[in-house]
């Protein structure tokens, strides 16, 4: 039977029915789902990991036990994993292990652009690239045989726009009976990575890719599609997808084994054509390969190496590499100009506007910045950030944060900063799922070097901008399942935190008051703020609104940036369908006319 | 049918990404080869949101080219003009006639483009325009949520589909207790585009 699944989910269905027992992530668009999918099955173990370092140290125990582990992250979660999936890929597993890397070519939501295919090369372990829905499905199978096979963990790259699309799956399999020769086996020269030990295990990686690169010249998804003989393309993932429609007529390569690449296969093949085009989102990765071999292949000098590719793309590279004609007159048609945008905002009632407009005000930042984001004043507040919905808070109106690097730097940083004097105090931004992934450690080096910084910590009970996954912090599992949660304020105490205040993240006053203590105190202070993610809410209550009479126009209100408060042909007004009501009310304290009240009292006051 | 590429588009929170995801499971059900993609930025609410799907007996590309969507379904007008450049020439596009306006409108940095513009904008590609009242029509109905089964009963007449398939797919993603007035949003989109003439 086809079902219509997103990469994602067929990774994962993949997974469970080639065997996998534990799974363990931390979530990061593209790759959330995968989880969150694999989680639903009672007979896996999921979890969602601190961090994505300990989600691969979990998944490398679990393989080293003898089970078939599954280990996703995104792009820049390999980063943090990458320590421990180098040392997977030295001491090799015992049960079959797996990597899906889910790529961001676009930067939809991540904080920059790499080429993960790399890591396959550095770390020297083969690499399977799904191309759609039914070879994710169909590719994970393989992954895990030749991950036992050649004692090795395979690494499972897809991007965005496999990750992220549905298309048809064949469901072809059963779920496989998982190992039942379970238990550690000791053996320390292979797991005890001593440098002596160290030392032995290296030159048996070498001989490991030469093995799976044999391999690779018989794999069965490196598929040759015979057309035309005049081009040749070689291509893998989705980039295949655009290039078939493209190149219609040309003759394919489609590799779903990226690394290590087949020489003698690509070798035959480019002895068949007449030229060999290599079509590949981001780096050059296939095609410097393939020239290291000694094979003609053009590919980036026209095809763009920055940002995610599409049918446009490709075509105007086809067309500049001569394969193309000129395009028909009615095909060209500029973009409508002059239209505002529309980027993404926090959402009506979440629980960090209040305290972003509170450090908005008492840095008197609202005119900091102009409209291309251009510093047009100082600001009594550097504003260090982090990642996650709050990032948001840099767009105007809020205007509130001054950097964001990566996963918990904004405590660092922030540190780094008071260090090299500057003259400001420097306030670190962080949501609560961000600091347990890796800000304590920079609250520990705080404590240790006497920092003097003020950390917020915004604690809205999930992991919200990649779906609202648990954490830590709520005490609940990836699987449903009640466990212990670790308290924030009591952690940071344990740590040695002197100065630890928590408030109600919809009381203005209480925040002001919070802030404006912390920054007088020269000692290093945390704030946890604290209110449910307003996507969470059980129920809505009545609606704000706004009583036209007393309203004075002065644009307090419009200044949170909430979504719910709009204004068109001159009248301020509240969408009802978008606010959230009692659980909110940061307007309503605002208003110096007091002309913000629920809609029926307002509705009544104004007949 | 032959092939069929759908954009749609509007902002986030209005249901678009559920709806392309019934549209999928529609075509599927009726023997098409299918790929749907979303694009939407970082946030859960209050951005842009595309959402891709192509239908015919083979699908290459998940995403569809500029210039080359057969039919635009903007759940928002702004929406559909920024994105009207997807559009073939000829192509169909049935617009939601509801303005969401973005912060930088709200605070007074940008303007609202007027429906004169939109339409304007609209009309470079085609004369085949709908605008309907969606919005206005769901909050009848009593819930304003299923503006996305409104439009999706607006898309229907131009699908050869049976109706019979489409209520199906509706019924299995549907919770019962909002099943009934979601087909009955879709029941008023389809009646509201099955007669319309562009003349």
């Amino acid at each position: 039977m086809k079902k219509l699944l997103s990469g994602n989910e067929a990774l994962a269905l993949g997974a469970y029915h080639a065997g996998v027992a534990v799974a363990a992530a931390y979530p990061g668009t593209p790759s959330t789902e995968i989880l969150e999918t694999i989680a639903q099955y009672d007979d896996v173990y999921a979890e969602w990991s601190t961090n994505e370092k300990v989600a691969m140290e979990v998944g490398l125990g679990a393989a080293y036990a003898g089970v078939r582990a599954l280990v996703s992250l995104k792009q820049v979660g390999l980063n943090v994993a990458s320590d421990p999936f180098v040392a997977a890929a030295t001491t090799g597993i015992d049960g079959g292990m797996v990597v899906i890397c889910a790529g961001d070519p676009g930067i939809h939501s991540s904080q920059n652009e790499q080429d993960n295919r790399h890591y396959a090369k550095l770390a020297k372990v083969p690499m399977l690239e799904p191309a759609d829905s039914q070879e994710a499905y169909d590719l994970m199978a393989v992954a895990y045989d030749m991950s036992e096979e050649f004692d090795t963990p395979v690494l499972v790259y897809t991007t965005t726009r496999i990750s992220h699309s549905k298309s048809l799956v064949e469901v072809n399999r059963d779920r496989a009976t998982p190992s039942t020769q379970l238990g550690f086996k000791h053996d320390v020269q292979k797991y005890v990575m001593l440098p002596v030990h160290a030392r032995i295990r290296h030159p048996m990686i070498e001989e490991r890719l030469v093995k799976v690169a044999a391999y690779a010249e018989t794999f069965p998804h490196n598929r040759v599609m015979w057309g035309e003989r005049s081009l040749g393309v070689v291509t893998s993932g989705v980039a295949y997808q655009y290039a078939r429609e493209v190149f219609a007529k040309a003759s394919f390569l489609k590799l779903g084994m990226t690394y290590p690449l087949p020489r003698n296969l690509l070798r035959e093949f480019a002895d068949k054509v007449d030229r060999l085009m290599v079509v590949e989102e981001l780096d050059p990765f296939l095609q410097e390969n393939i020239q290291a071999m000694g094979i003609k292949a053009i590919g980036k000098e026209f095809i763009p190496r920055v940002g995610e590719l599409n049918l446009r793309i490709v075509e105007e590279a086809a067309r500049r590499a001569g394969f193309l004609g000129k395009p028909s007159q009615s095909q060209e048609i500029d973009l409508p100009e002059g239209l505002p945008r529309r980027p993404p905002l926090l959402c009506p009632g979440c629980p960090h506007t209040g305290l972003f407009f509170v450090l908005n005000t008492m840095g008197q930042r609202s005119k900091l910045l102009d409209s291309s984001g251009k510093a047009q004043g100082e600001s009594k507040l550097v504003i260090t950030g982090d990642i996650g919905c709050y990032t948001l808070a840099t767009y105007p109106p809020l205007s509130a944060m001054d950097t964001t690097a990566c996963m918990g730097a904004s405590i660092g940083q922030a540190l780094g900063m008071e260090k090299a004097g500057v003259g400001t105090k420097v306030v670190a931004v962080i949501g609560d799922s961000t600091f347990l992934h890796s800000g304590i450690t920079g609250v520990v080096d705080g404590v240790y070097n006497n920092g003097q910084i003020t950390i917020v910590i915004l604690d809205n009970g999930t992991t919200a901008m990649t779906g609202h996954q648990d954490h830590p912090g709520t005490g609940i599992s990836a699987q449903g399942k009640k466990t212990r949660a670790v308290e924030l304020e009591r952690l940071v105490q344990g740590i040695g935190v002197g100065d630890v205040k928590v408030v109600d993240a919809f009381d203005m006053k209480a925040l002001r008051a919070a802030v404006r203590s912390s920054l007088d105190n020269p000692e290093l202070s945390v704030i946890v703020v604290r209110g449910g993610c307003a996507v969470r809410l059980p129920a809505r209550s009545e609606p704000r609104a706004v009583d036209v009479d007393k309203c004075d126009d002065c644009g307090i209100c419009l200044r949170l940036g909430c979504p719910a408060i709009q204004k068109l042909d001159g009248q301020v007004y509240i969408d009802a369908a978008l606010c959230v009501g009692d659980a909110c009310t940061i307007c309503e304290q605002l208003c110096p006319k007091k002309a913000i009240g629920s809609l029926p009292a307002v509705a009544k006051e104004s007949k | 049918m032959n092939k069929q590429d759908l954009l749609m588009v509007g902002v986030g929170g209005q249901g678009i990404i559920l709806a392309s995801d019934i549209l999928g499971e529609v075509a599927l059900s009726a023997g098409y080869d299918v790929k749907k993609t979303d694009t939407l930025g970082m946030a859960q609410r209050g951005g842009s949101v595309l959402s891709h799907v192509r239908i015919a007996s083979q699908v290459c590309s998940p995403l569809i080219k500029e210039g080359e969507v057969d039919m635009l379904v903007a759940f928002e007008k702004l929406e559909a003009a920024r994105w009207d450049y997807f559009l073939r020439p000829g192509g169909l596009a049935i617009v939601n006639n509801h303005a969401m306006p973005p912060l930088s409108v709200s605070l007074g940095t940008a303007r609202y483009p007027t429906d004169e513009e939109v339409g304007n904008i609209l009309r470079r590609q085609t004369n085949r325009i709908c605008f309907t009242n969606g919005t206005g029509k769901a909050a009848e109905l009593g819930d304003v949520r299923t503006l996305n089964m409104f439009m999706l009963g607006c898309i229907s007449p131009f699908l050869a589909i049976d109706v019979e398939l489409w209520k199906d797919c509706i019924s299995q993603r549907m919770p019962s207790r909002i099943l009934q007035i979601n087909i009955a949003a879709f029941d008023l989109g389809r009646k509201e585009t099955s007669n319309v003439n562009f003349g």
